[in-house]
Order: C-alpha cells, then structure tokens, then sequence
C-alpha cells in the first residue's frame, strides 16, 4: 500500500511540475512585455519599467520560474496588480465563498442521486425507471447557468423567498451564508446528480448481476435487504471515481454559477483578473485550480485503493 | 433492423436545429442586425414568433443564426479532439507498455486536470475571448477523450486473432491501425463523437455566457442568455428560448449517442 501511495504521489508531483510548466509557459507567450501588456497601450515607460522590476521581469526565464514556484510553496504568491494586496490574501478570502459552495453542490448531487440511482435500478425496465432515466436526459442536457437564471426568476423574483445573488460574509451569521449558497448550490448540483444517478444506476445493476447477490437472496434476504446491504455498498466504488472526477467540473461550474449569481468567489475574481489584465491573480488562480483537481484525483485513486485491494497492484 | 426509440427522437431534434441553421444562411423571418427600437422587448407574437429582444431584434431569427454558431464551434473542436486524439490512442495502443504508451496516457491525465473553461480562461488571457480560442479551448480539452477511447477499444481488437495473422503476413504496426484497428473502433468514435458534440455545444454555451466566445455581433446562445440577464425580471422569454434551444440540441444529441450505442452493440447494456 506505501509502495502504491508513493508511486500516486510522485505522479501527483510530475503533474504538478509540468502543469506549472505549461502555466508559466503561456504566461510567458503572451506576445511582448508582460507589464506593457498589463499597463495597456498609453502607460508611460517609466510605469512599465517599475512594474517590470516589482513583477520581477528582469530575470532570466528559468530564475523567473523558479523564484514563482518557489514563492508558491512557500505561500507567497505575489502581489495583486489591481488589488495591491497579496494574491494569497485574495485568494484566501475567495476560496471562503467558492469551496462551501463547491461541496454543498457535491453533497446535494450526492444526496439525491445515490437514492435515485438505486430506486431506479430497483426497478429496471419499468415506468418509474424510464421516467427516472428520461428526468436524467434532461438534467444532463440543462446549462446550469440557464437552470440558476430560472431559479432566480422563480424563487428571487417571484417568489421573494431569497436575494437574487450576492454574499454577505461568514462574519454575518452560518445560516444566512447557506441561505445566500442554496440557490446556487442547487443550480451546479443539478447536471451533476443527473449524471451521478445514471452511474448509480448501471452500477448497482452491475452488482445485482453477481453471484453473491444470488447467494445472499437464496439465504433469505429479501430485496430491499440486498439492495442496503450488498449492492448500494458494493457500487459506491465506481461511483466514488465519478464523484472525484466531477470535482474538476465543479470548479468549472462554479466560476460560471458565481457570475450569474454575483458571488465573491474564485471564478469572479480570475475574471476580473483577465478584465483588468492582472495576469499574477490569473496565473496563480489557475494554478490553484489545476492544483486542486490533481489533489483530488490523487485522494480518489488512494481512497480507491483501499477499498478494493485489486487496484493496488501495479498496472 | 428496429431503431432505438432514443435514435429516432434524437435525431429528430438534432435534424430541426441543423435545418434551421443551414436555412439561416438563405433566409431568417427577419433581418438579424435589423435593430427596431420601437418593437423592442415584445413578448412572443404574430409579428415576432418568439418576441423581440432589447433591441427589438428577432428572436427566432437570433436562435437560428446562432444555431450556426454552436454547431460549427462544436464540430471543428470536436474534429480537433478527434484529429490528434485518436492518433495519439493508436499509437499508444501499438506501442502498447513502452514509454510512448506511458507518455501519451501521463500527457492525457494532465490534460484532464485543466477543466475546459480553465483552458479557455488562460486562452483568452492571452489572446483575448473570441469564438476561435473557444474552438481551440474545447477541442484540447476533447483530445485525450477520444485518445483515451481510442487506445481502450484498439488494445482489445490487438488481441484478436485476425491482428496476430496480419503480423505473421509481415504488416507494420501503422498499416494494421489503419486497415484493421480503426475500421473496427469506428463505432465507438462515432458514439463519443456525438457525446462530445453535445458537451462542446453547452461548453460553448457557457464560454459566451462568461464572455470568453463568441463575441458580438456574431449571434451565440450563450450570449444571448447573458444579454437577457438584467433584463429577466420583465422580460423572461429572452432566457427562456435560448435556454431551450440549448436544451433541445444536447438532449438530441445524446440521445442519438444512446441509440447508436444500442444499435451498433447490442450487447452492452443501456447504461452510461
């Protein structure tokens, strides 16, 4: 199992080094000098020559990589252009907003799909399946961001039940921050469980299709009694992967929900960062994004592999 | 042989909004740039079948432009995921447990860490938004899907027989993908094909909303559903027909996915 896990971590780092690569590389494409492009057409070569030395442009390119990556592990992620105020501060600050948002959409779609998947699978080839399956088309095919605009016409607009977007900070109060999440919580949660469902389903068929389910029906148990014991446990494996997997489109997800619903999260402000050609916040905002993905895909394989013993033998 | 319920019904969606947007090349109910600010903002009617929006342009003439838009993002980048990906997966499958398989499956998984949309924002923040670098957004993010479908369904056909004959007759590795491993996977391609089709359709979608696609004054959906957000209070059709004609387009489109897969291998189960 140590052998397995460092084998994960040292891919975990290789991806890490050459995403970082690929970031600092485009970055660097950008066609002339990274402070005039910041500063825009009318800056003064004075201005640009002071932000090429506080960006740190004078060095060479590798000491340029180096002095980014080294500031990132040690926290430093530079200063904010537009913000004057560190990345690592702004980042810090957003990611209060965006990552309860990103797991209440995950434990949402979590929660409603498992049962789903499983009803639906409970009952193949019958109406209740097919309509399950058919609501699922549908969820799959729903743009969130359109879904979370209908939410607000409804339950903003009309109904008057909650604020059509904004976040009052976790200073103000627990509840009144889910209230302010639910909406868009529920807009990222939806395409997700859709596609949760279905794997729930064709996985727990997968396992109803094994001898041991047999076996633990000609001993007596009945089928609801299977399906708790034997086949919901047994099909979480696969759909564990999915749900790592669906963590990288939730984070896609959420930078687009935030706009819709004018939350001060990460999405919001990587595109300031690009209006406002503060290329250090998007640099670093990216970084973090592919960093989180790759954690979790890393945390999904371990978890993985300790459920099932199989997966920790090399391929 | 019966067609797939699935099958009909999609394609069936997937041909109105294909018509729709080839007809818009010779005709549209009105002028697409005609602006009218008098008959701004009216609600579905005779005059305007799907209302005006805040420009008093036509919406039904918008979506069918715009229809234009998606279909054409959707399929160059999904021609891109398909031209380097599926090479890449041959090859991988060839050469398979050598460092070239390792290499183009490593390649793919870091690939798969960068959400498209984060391909997109790092595109733009470089070249500015326009539809082309959604087009090169979505289709990078397509390449190692279809490279990995495409190595998945060759390494099992590389273990039949007929491939093992091929290579005792003294053909190279190329000519056995060309002649033997692709023609047998093409029913798989075709399969994710349409599925990535329909993710590069709300991909595009979605990049327009946020401003980093199409941009004016070519007609997007997206778009047009970001434009009607200040106004969805009064004015809801403005979202709402753009919404469903996203809606109609990728559930078409998976449908027909789910029917091909049914029709072109019974043996796999409905599932996904």
């Amino acid at each position: 199992m140590l052998r397995f896990i460092l084998s994960r971590a040292l891919t975990l780092a290789l991806s890490l080094l050459v995403a970082s690569l690929v970031i600092f590389a485009v970055i660097e494409v950008i066609p002339g000098d990274p402070a005039a492009f910041m500063l825009g057409l009318n800056a003064e070569p004075d201005t640009v020559a002071a932000l090429r030395t506080e960006l740190g442009l004078d060095g060479s390119l590798p000491e340029r990589y180096l002095r980014w990556v080294g500031g990132m592990l040690t926290g430093d992620f530079g200063i904010s252009y537009t913000y004057q105020v560190p990345v690592a501060e702004l980042v810090g600050a957003r990611l209060g907003v965006s990552l309860p948002l990103a797991l209440f959409a995950l434990l949402l779609s979590t929660v409603i799909a498992l049962p789903v998947g499983l009803f639906a699978a409970a009952r193949q080839g019958r109406p209740t399946d097919w309509a399950i399956m058919g609501a699922t088309q549908f969820g799959i095919a729903i743009p969130n961001f359109w879904f979370a605009m209908i939410l607000v016409v409804i339950f903003a607009i009309q109904l008057r039940w909650f604020s059509a977007g904004g976040f009052p900070g976790w200073d103000q109060g627990f509840w009144i921050n889910i209230k302010a999440l639910l909406l868009p919580a529920i807009a990222l949660a939806l395409p997700q469980a859709a596609i949760l469902a279905r794997v729930m389903r064709s996985a727990v068929l997968e396992v109803l299709s094994q001898d041991f389910i047999r076996t633990a029906r000609a001993k007596g148990l009945n089928q609801r009694q299977t399906l708790i014991h034997h086949a919901f446990r047994n099909a979480l494996i696969p759909v564990l992967t999915i749900i790592g997997l669906q963590f990288s489109f939730l984070i896609a997800g959420a930078i687009i929900i935030e706009n819709v619903f004018f939350l001060p999260g990460l999405g919001r402000l990587i595109f300031q960062g690009i209006t406002q050609r503060d290329l250090i916040v998007v640099e670093s905002v990216v970084m973090l994004l592919v960093f989180a993905v790759i954690l979790v895909t890393f945390l999904v394989d371990i978890a993985y592999a300790l459920a099932d013993p199989r997966l920790r033998r090399p391929e | 042989m019966k067609w797939p319920v699935a099958l009909i019904i999609g394609l069936g969606l997937t041909v109105v909004f294909v018509l729709a947007a080839l007809l818009s090349f010779v005709w549209t109910p009105h002028e697409v740039e005609a602006l009218n600010i008098a008959a701004k903002l009216q609600k579905p009617g005779s005059a305007h079948l799907l209302g005006t929006d805040h420009f008093g342009r036509d919406i039904l003439s918008m979506l069918m432009v715009g229809a234009r838009t998606s279909i054409a993002v959707a399929v160059v980048a999904v021609g891109i995921g398909m031209g380097l990906g599926v090479p890449l997966g041959l090859l991988a499958a060839a050469r398979h447990g050598s460092w070239l398989d390792d290499l183009v499956m490593r390649g793919n998984d870091l690939v798969f860490a960068f959400p498209s949309l984060v391909i997109a924002i790092l595109i733009t923040a470089v070249f500015g938004p326009s539809a082309l670098n959604a087009i090169i957004a979505i289709g990078i993010f397509n390449m190692p899907v279809f490279a990995r479908v495409t190595r998945g369904g060759a390494l099992s056909v590389w273990t039949l027989d007929y491939i093992l004959a091929a290579r005792v007759a003294g053909k190279s590795r190329l000519r056995i993908s060309l002649e033997h491993i692709l023609p047998n996977i093409a029913n798989l391609l075709i399969v994710q094909g349409t599925i990535q089709f329909s993710l590069g359709i709300l991909a595009e979608a979605g990049l327009s909303y946020v401003g980093l696609g199409a941009q004016p004054p070519l007609p997007s959906w997206g778009r047009m559903l970001a434009d009607s957000q200040t106004m969805i209070s009064f004015a809801p059709h403005l979202a709402i027909f753009p919404g469903l004609a996203i809606i109609a387009t990728v559930l078409g489109l998976n449908l027909i996915g789910d029917g091909l897969r049914d029709l072109l291998d019974p043996r796999i189960r409905r599932e996904r």
